[in-house]
Order: structure tokens, then sequence, then C-alpha cells
């Protein structure tokens, strides 16, 4: 085997990686790669997503893992013997290689203005450049971003998230000067300024001054006034890291980067580059997508192909601040006799620049900001001939019009990936039948994901429709039945499956449908044909167990309790010789009681002044809370307090999945609140909002919805967010997957829920309303109904009789089900077959 | 040769007006064995085992009522298997199967016949 050494482990060497992991069928290579950073690649795209919740293990990339692959991670190389082809690490550690590839990426540039290495100075690279700036936001009331390029202004909407009132200042005389024109940029400006950032153009930073604390304070401008500042990030451009290849005697390019010819190789011919590092053609790359077609050329070459490096595109769609920016191809219109068509429409928020061939007809390249939905059509089609009138293309209604079809074959319709529409419908006629499929086959839609509707566009156009059909009986998705069952007022099943399915129902739809029933409020889950269509744990208002024996969960809002009425639980348990158990979810689960039981246990629970837990139910579960300011010596708000009127107004909410929410007292998070459907974590002025955390089998960490609510806003966005995810969810489909299924996520979640962008949000609060003035306890409402009550037998002819096959044993002193000749199951038909 | 067919004994069950459509029930027979009985849609009768052959637990007649491609179908609540109310198979796993029992409406009364009929 020969030996491979990687320097850097970025997202363009992880991507080489991969693509040897996956292509070196013959073991050609021995790889070892060695990063500087803590930790594995991730995706650095993603980055500003860190400062909203997202861990550092979901911007992971994954690891590349092999028995001929070795990573070492938060190790720097110092330097390369190219004679003796070795590399030595700050540890001493020397390796040799056969072929050495450059991934070191770049170093954002600090300009040597006097003051820029005062504390208060920050970049924005890497996750420790975030941990850094977030710690100093939180004391911080002014920041300013040097920079107002792509990366200054996701800076700068970092800090205003985080809280901070913020500047751009730059150098140019308009915004993000390299992607857009003049025209753009005013608009941009406008539409940043309007969220609230002060952005000072055609500025030159010329010092920075200490305040009396030794930190970055105050800004001198070049036209001679100031700014004051809390904090400073530096965005003005990058460096490639070139000072190995440099010391090593490489060529470089003029600019600095190592140069590189269409084969990803350096000056020497067992040295190699790739991604931001490289200088190719007289360009340095600084966005991903050249950077993964370096690592593809570069693998294909290391295995014997022929594949070249040519140029990469640079087009880029971003949403910086909430606003769409992009641009692709010729966007500054440097070809020869280009002709340019632009819609400037300063009342509405859009800017659309098309860059037309001199006669005309061959799309070039194009700017669109403030509404970028057309990119994704447009992108793939420069260097192609325009498929109809240009005005019309980027006129409101256009581009949506335009289908794929309008392709030809060749056009790159991932250009992060480099995968044309070829690539995908053959991906299709090999049988990738979903979009899921055809990112994994294809790659296509992984990156940036600004592709991901024209895959589902080809996907539909090759005649595959994803089906969203709840099951045999209904051709339509939980949703659509949701506003069928809203518009036409209809309150029971059969009459919607009489109008708007066929057959008689099924396990699937019959317990969705009882969902959507309940939520809009059709009285008892129990009552009338809504009986039968009730998963059994709903059926009898209980968790059926293993031996067909039920498990009782009271209520235990915020798991706080008193004595008296644990002293019930337990004298409840001891009397009907039942297994009890602590859960998960701050409360106490009673287990082995048969059917029959159910009423008479519950009615001394009732008694006591509990209620149904409804652990059986899909709706929500508990609000696990801390204990927060009522003892916690750290505790800034009432988390206990909360959690119970929480939970009090939440309680018997149905839902397309169980809800699961917490509230934590202070930022370390005992109740785990991030782990929550919703969860709370109070700050020192009110309360942050995470949305999508779940444990269980794909587990996700909540983000931040908003931050520093009072209660009743809190509320009032907690209310919102319930009844949209009730009426647009799938069924079975908890919150996490429900928010990325919408179009932009949680971007999307924030102009529905705070802005009010659908204009739903009354409706939705009025929802609630109504769910929370017609709550009623399900069990005491059986317990008061005989009709209701006769159900609870164990046989038709002997109602009293114990069902004979079940039987215990003990086990720590304690009944647990008797071991069955069957033993326990091991296989189910499928992973819903839980509650 | 000849069969041996033992007498078909009719025990009563309930009162018709117990059984309600789509809900199940389960009744004990004098040895023991469960049947689950239920009433679909079109007012048919059917009587199948109320143990799960997947997991011995007797939860059948706790089951959703529903039908597939037309056959009427019941659904054990405990890991979801679905089975022919009419044959009693497992319709994805056909070495499974529910044993069907005779059932009858009689003067008012559901009965079952005490003798499986077995696998068809
Ligand atoms: C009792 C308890 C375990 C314990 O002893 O602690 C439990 C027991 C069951 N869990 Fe759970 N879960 C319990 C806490 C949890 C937790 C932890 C928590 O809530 O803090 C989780 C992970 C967190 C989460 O859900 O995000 C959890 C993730 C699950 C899942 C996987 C959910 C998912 O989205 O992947 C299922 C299966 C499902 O719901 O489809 C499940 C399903 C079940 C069921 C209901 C399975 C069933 O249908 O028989 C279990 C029967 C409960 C019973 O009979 O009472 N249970 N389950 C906990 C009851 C909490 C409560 O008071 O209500
Ligand atoms: C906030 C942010 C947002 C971005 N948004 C976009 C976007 O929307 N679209 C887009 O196309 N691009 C975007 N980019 C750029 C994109 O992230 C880069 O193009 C890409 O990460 C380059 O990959 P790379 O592997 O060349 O460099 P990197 O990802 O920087 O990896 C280089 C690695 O090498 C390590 N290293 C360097 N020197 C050594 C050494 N001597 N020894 C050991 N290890 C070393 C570094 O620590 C680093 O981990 C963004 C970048 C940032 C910071
Ligand atoms: S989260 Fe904070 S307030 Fe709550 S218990 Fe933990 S340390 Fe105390
Ligand atoms: S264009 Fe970025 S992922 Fe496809």
């Amino acid at each position: 085997m020969e030996k491979l050494v990687v320097i850097g482990n970025g997202m363009v060497g992880h991507r080489l990686l991969q693509a040897l992991n996956e292509g070196d069928h013959t073991h050609r290579w021995h790889i070892t790669v060695v990063g500087e950073e803590p930790r594995t690649a991730y995706d650095r795209v993603a980055l500003s997503s860190y400062l909203e919740g997202t861990s550092a293990q979901d911007l992971s990339l994954g690891q590349v893992s092999g028995p001929h692959v070795h990573v070492h991670t938060n190790e720097r190389v110092t330097t390369i013997d190219r004679t003796h082809r070795t590399i030595t690490t700050h540890t001493g550690r020397t390796l040799p290689y056969d072929r050495l590839v450059l991934a070191t990426g770049s170093t954002p540039f600090v300009p040597p203005v006097p003051g820029h290495d005062l504390p208060g100075c920050h970049v924005y690279r890497t996750i420790e450049d975030l941990d850094a700036l977030a710690i100093d936001a939180r004391t911080a009331r002014t920041g300013v971003v040097i920079g107002g390029g792509l990366l200054g202004l996701e800076a700068a909407n970092a800090l205003r998230q985080l809280g901070v009132k913020t500047h751009v200042v730059e150098l140019a005389p308009h915004l993000m000067p390299t992607q857009i024109d003049q025209g753009a940029g005013a608009l941009l400006q406008r539409l940043v300024t309007d969220l609230g950032v002060t952005v000072h153009t055609g500025s030159a930073t010329t010092t920075i001054e200490p305040g009396p604390d030794g930190r970055a304070h105050r800004i001198l401008l070049g036209d001679g006034t100031h700014l004051d500042t809390d904090l400073v990030v530096f965005s003005v451009g990058i460096r490639p890291r070139d000072e190995l290849a440099r010391a090593a005697h490489l060529r470089l390019g003029p600019r600095g980067g190592v140069d590189i010819d269409h084969t990803c190789t350096t000056s020497d011919p067992t040295i190699h580059a790739i991604g931001e590092v490289a200088h190719h053609n007289g360009t340095i790359y600084g966005l991903i997508a050249p950077g993964n077609a370096m690592a593809e050329v570069l693998a294909d070459r290391l295995l014997g192909g022929e594949a070249t490096f040519t140029g990469a595109d640079t087009s880029t769609k971003l949403k910086l601040l909430g606003v769409d920016v992009a641009g692709f191809g010729d966007a500054h219109a440097n070809t020869p006799g280009a002709l340019d068509v632009v819609v400037n429409d300063a009342a509405g928020g859009r800017y659309a620049k098309l860059v037309l061939s001199d006669d005309a007809t061959t799309l070039l390249g194009g700017i669109l900001v403030g509404d970028a939905s057309a990119y994704a059509t447009l992108r793939p089609l420069v260097g192609h001939p325009l498929p109809g009138d240009p005005l019309a293309l980027i006129s409101p209604t256009g581009p949506t019009t335009l289908g794929t079809h309008a392709l030809p074959d060749s056009a790159q319709v991932c250009s992060c990936n480099a995968v044309t529409k070829a690539h995908l419908t053959c991906a299709i006629d090999e049988g990738a039948r979903e979009v899921a499929a055809l990112k994994s086959r294809t790659r296509a839609g992984t990156s940036c994901g600004s592709c991901v509707p024209m895959l589902e566009q080809i996907l539909a156009e090759s005649g595959i429709t994803p089906s969203s059909a709840l099951c045999e009986h209904f051709t339509h998705s939980r949703t659509e039945l949701w506003e069928i069952v809203r518009s036409t007022g209809i309150t029971t099943f059969s009459e919607l499956i009489t109008s708007h399915g066929t057959g008689h129902g099924c396990h699937v739809c019959k317990p969705a449908i009882a969902s959507i029933l309940a939520s809009q409020g059709n009285g008892h889950i129990l009552t009338g044909e809504q009986a039968t269509l009730q998963d059994t744990n709903d059926r009898y208002l209980a968790n059926l167990q293993r031996n067909g024996s039920y498990s009782v969960v009271p209520r235990i809002p915020g798991g706080e309790i008193t004595p008296d009425k644990l002293i019930v639980i337990g004298e409840v348990a001891r009397d009907f010789d039942l297994y009890t158990k602590i859960t998960g979810g701050q409360r106490i689960d009673m287990f082995g009681a048969r059917l029959e039981q159910l009423p008479a246990i519950w009615t001394r629970l009732v008694e006591a002044g509990f209620e149904s837990g409804h652990a059986y139910g899909k709706s929500l579960r508990t609000v696990k809370s801390c204990v927060g300011t009522t003892w916690c010596r750290f505790g800034v708000q009432d988390s206990v307090g909360l959690a119970i009127r929480l939970e009090e107004r939440y309680r018997g909410l149905r839902s397309p999945h169980k809800l699961k929410a917490a509230v934590s007292g202070c930022a370390r998070e005992c109740a785990e609140a991030r782990s929550k459907d919703f969860g709370i974590i109070a700050t020192d002025t009110g309360w942050n909002l995470y949305v999508g955390g779940n444990g269980g089998f794909t587990p996700r960490h909540a983000r931040l919805l908003a931050r520093d609510l009072d209660e009743d806003t809190l509320i009032r966005y907690i209310d919102r967010f319930l009844m949209f995810y009730i009426r647009t969810a799938d069924r079975l489909q908890r919150t996490a997957p429900w928010i990325e299924s919408l179009n932009e996520g949680l971007d999307h979640l924030r102009a529905v829920i705070i802005d009010d962008r659908l204009g739903i949000a009354d409706d939705l609060e009025a929802a609630m309303a109504e769910h929370v003035a017609s709550y009623t306890d399900e069990w005491a409402a059986v317990l008061s109904d005989p009709d209701k009550l006769a159900r609870f037998v164990s046989f038709t002819n002997a109602p009293h009789t114990p069902d004979p096959t079940i039987t215990f044993t003990t086990t720590r002193d304690q009944p647990v089900p008797a071991p069955t000749p069957l033993g326990i199951p091991t296989t189910r038909p499928t992973m819903e077959t839980t509650r | 040769m000849t069969t041996l067919t033992p007498p078909l004994t009719w025990i009563d069950a309930c009162p018709a007006h117990h059984l309600e459509t789509a809900l199940g029930l389960a009744t004990l027979l004098p040895d023991l064995h469960q049947v689950a009985l239920f009433r679909t849609h079109d007012d048919h009768l059917y009587a199948v085992d109320n143990l799960d052959p997947h997991t011995g637990a007797a939860v059948i007649c706790r089951g959703i009522v529903g039908d597939h491609a037309g056959e009427p179908t019941i659904t054990s609540p405990m890991l979801k298997h679905v089975f022919s109310l009419r044959s009693g198979h497992d319709l994805d796993d056909h070495h499974t199967h529910l044993s069907t029992w005779p059932v009858r409406h009689h003067h008012g009364m559901i009965q079952i016949g005490t003798t499986p009929q077995g696998t068809p």
C-alpha cells in the first residue's frame, strides 16, 4: 500500500476522504489525516446555525473510518520535508508519505490596523471562534462587523441574534461587492437596515482604540467619525493557509495560494492541494463547491482516473439576515457585449438582473435580491438558451412556471456537487424514487440545499409523485384531512370515509383521524364511534403491557407533588398489588393493572385529586422542570411555576405524535429542556424558547426560536407553535422532523409564529384557547358514565373473572409478568408498534 | 373411514346489543379458551382466538377493526400484526393464524360454538 497523508480535516479534506473511501476498492492507499482543530470535519457553511442552537455534534460531517484510514485531531503540521518525503507535527510526530495533500483551507484576514489584536476583537471561522464570540456577546450591547461581504453579513446576523446592536462597516460603496452590483447592493442595504443593522458603506477602518478596561472600545473611521463598541468582528476576506507550502518552496499564486494544475497537483508532482488553500488558473475559490470539485478530481486521479479540474461555478445563494441574495454565472456582465435585463422593484423589496449574451439568447448569469426563488431554475440554465422572455422569467410569477423540463441534460442542477440533470435522471431510472434516495445516490442537495426544489421537480416530471396518502383508505395526507374536517365540519370517521375515502378504515387511518377529531374538539375520545378508532391505549386510557395488563400514570405537573398525594399513590399501588417505578418523565408509573381493575384504581386516584397523565395518548406528556428559584441558589426564574402552568394549559391536547416539554431555571439546564419538543430556559430577563428537540430513535437538540420573552408572549408563541404543528404535521411525525420538512425550516417557523407572515396567528391562538377552555379530565368523565364504564370488563360472560393468562412472579420485591412460553417478543412488523 | 365430528355446543356470549360495531369483546369458554368477538359494519359477526400468537397476550379483542383490500381485518394492539377476520390468517406472515370459531345471533343473544372451525 502507498501512503497518503492529508493535512487539514476541513470540509474539502473530508470530501476527499469520503471519495477515496468509496472508490478505493483495491486498497491502494493507506490514508493518514492530520487536522489542527479539536474535532473532525464539520459543516462550516452552516456554522452560523451553531449560535442558534445547532450543536457541534449536529454540524459534524461524520467520521470516515476504515482499517486504512487514520484521523488525528488537535495536531498541527509544522514542516514538510520534500527531500525525505515526511511531514512533522507540533507534537514531534513524523510521518512519511508517498503523496501529500494540502487541504489546509484559509484563515480570516485581519487587517493590520492599530488595535486589531485588542481583547474583544474576533474572527468568524471555527466553532471555537463562535464560542469566544458568544461569551463576549453576553455582556456586549454594541458590536461592529468590519466587512460587508457574504461572511460579514452572516456575522452581523449572528450578533443581532445574540441580542447585540450591530453595525457593519464596508470599505466598498455597497454591500457584497464581489457578488452583486450597485443596484442590488442598495436594495440589500435598505432591507438590512430595516432589520436594525446600521450599515456604513465607503468607510475605512483606521484605528481601534481600547477603553479603560483595555478592551476594544472605539473604531475610528476614514472620514474622521467614530463608532463606540463593545466588540469587533473582522470579516474582510480570507487568506489561504499556504505557510507550509511557502516554507517548502512550492510554487504559489501571485496573491498567495498553492498553485495547482488541472489535476490538482502542485509544482511538486507528489504534492497536491485542494480547497481554499489552492490557487488555480488565477483564482482562489472561497466557496465549498469548487473545493468539493477539486476533491473529487484528486480522488479520481489518485485512483488512476483522468478527471480534470477546469474551474468551478461560483454561484451563491444565501439567506442573509432573512434576506435572499443570489448571484450566479457572470453576474457582473464581464463578458464582452453582454446585455442585462433588470427588474428593480424597490417598493416590493425585489431586485433581479439577468445577464445575456450579445444576441440576447443565452443566459450568462444574474443577481437576485429579496426573492431568490428563481435561483434554482435559473442557475442551471447558465450557458444555455433562455426558454422564454427574459423579463417574464424574473417577474414575480415567472420562474415558478418554468419546469425542469426546460433544462438540457448537461445543465448542472446541483452546483455544490456538480450534479447534472442527466446524472439525476439516470439515478431515477436506476430506482431512486424520492429526494432522500437522490441525495444519497448523487450527493445532489447535500450541501447548501438550494437545489432541493429542483430535485423534487425532476422527480415529479419523471412521473414520480411522493405519496402522502395516509393509507389504502385515504389518498389524502394528514394535513389535507385536517383541512377537510375543519372546512366541512365533519365530526365522525364514518362521514369522512364515506365522503373522502374508501373501505372501512384500518389501524393507520382510524387513530390518525381520531386525533384530528379530538384536536378539533369533538368531546370525550370514547364517545360514540370515536371509541372504535382508538388504539388500545387510548381505548382504555392506560398503557398496554407485554402480558395484556395495563400501566397507570397519574399526572404530576412539573414533577411537583405533596407528601399526601405520594402516600395515596403508594396506598393504591399496595392495595392493587401494582409494580411502581419512577419514570423518566418525573412522575410515577404503576404497572400490572388488569383491565377490569382500572375503574376502581382511578376512582381512588380521582378522589385524591389526580387526573389522567395521558401517558397513553399522542398528546402532551409531561412538562419536566428543575427546582429553579423555588430552591436553587442559581435559579433566575420560577421554572416549577411555569412548568405547572404549561402542563395544565396543554394537558389533553391531541397531536400528531406525543409532545414533551421542559423548563429550566437557568442556563445550567437541569431539566434538559433542549431535548424536548418545546423547551424553555430562563434568562435574567425572561425566557428563551427552544423547539424541535427529542430523545428517542433519532435524538435532536431543540433550536432557539425566540429569546428573552416575557411569560405572556412565551405562551402565545407556544400556543401558535403547537397549533401550527397539529394542523400541518404528518401522522406520527414529531416536531423535529416536521420543522425539517418545512420549506426553510426554522426560518419559516419564525415567520409564521413571530412575524405572523401567514396571518393565522390569531386563529391558532383562538384554537388553543378553545382547547384550554374545553379541557376535562378523561378519567373522571369515564367514571361518571355507565356506558363507558361498562367496557372495562374482562369477559362478556364473566365480567369480573381475571384473564387467566395474566400471571405474575416477584422480582426485586415487586410483581412482574410471569415469563410466557413465547418469551419476550423480538419481532415487530414496523417501528410504529408502540403508541 | 369415517371422520368423527364432535357435536357443536353453543354457549351464550352476551346479549346481542352489547356487541357494538367495530368494538371487540372477549368471551371465556368453559375450557378457558378465550374468543374475541366482532361485529363489522355490514353487521357480520366474527369470532377468532383472543390470544395473540405473536406475543401470547390475550388482547386481540382490543385491536382495531378495519379492512384490507376488501378483506375484513383485526389488528393486534400488541405489535400491530394484521389478521383476516374471515380466515384468521396473519396477512404478513402466512405461518401464523388465529383459529376461527362458529358464531351466531340466536334469540337476542350472541352465541359461540365451543369447537373451533380450525384453519381453513
Ligand atoms: C415509563 C417510561 C420509561 C420509564 O420507566 O421511565 C416510558 C415507557 C414507554 N415509552 Fe418512553 N417512556 C418514558 C419516557 C421516555 C423518554 C424520556 C422522557 O420523556 O424524558 C423518552 C425519550 C424522550 C423523547 O420521547 O423525546 C421516551 C421515548 C419513547 C419512544 C421514542 C420516541 C421517539 O420519538 O423516537 C417511544 C415510542 C413511540 O412513542 O413511538 C416510547 C414509548 C414508550 C411506551 C409507551 C411503549 C408502549 O407503548 O408500551 C412505554 C410504555 C409506558 C407505560 O406503559 O407506562 N418512548 N420515553 C417513561 C414514561 C415517562 C412519563 O412519565 O410519561
Ligand atoms: C461562517 C462561514 C459561512 C460560509 N458559508 C458558505 C456558503 O454559504 N457557501 C459556500 O460555498 N461556502 C461558504 N463558506 C466557505 C466554506 O466553508 C469553505 O469554502 C470550506 O470550508 C473550505 O474547505 P477547506 O477544507 O478548503 O477549508 P477548511 O474547512 O477551513 O479546512 C481546513 C482545515 O485545515 C486545518 N489546518 C490548516 N493548517 C493546518 C496544519 N498546518 N496542520 C493541520 N491542520 C491544518 C484547519 O484547522 C481546518 O480545519 C463559509 C465559511 C464560513 C466560515
Ligand atoms: S437549571 Fe439552574 S435553576 Fe434549575 S436546578 Fe439547574 S442550576 Fe438550578
Ligand atoms: S446546489 Fe448546493 S446542495 Fe445542490
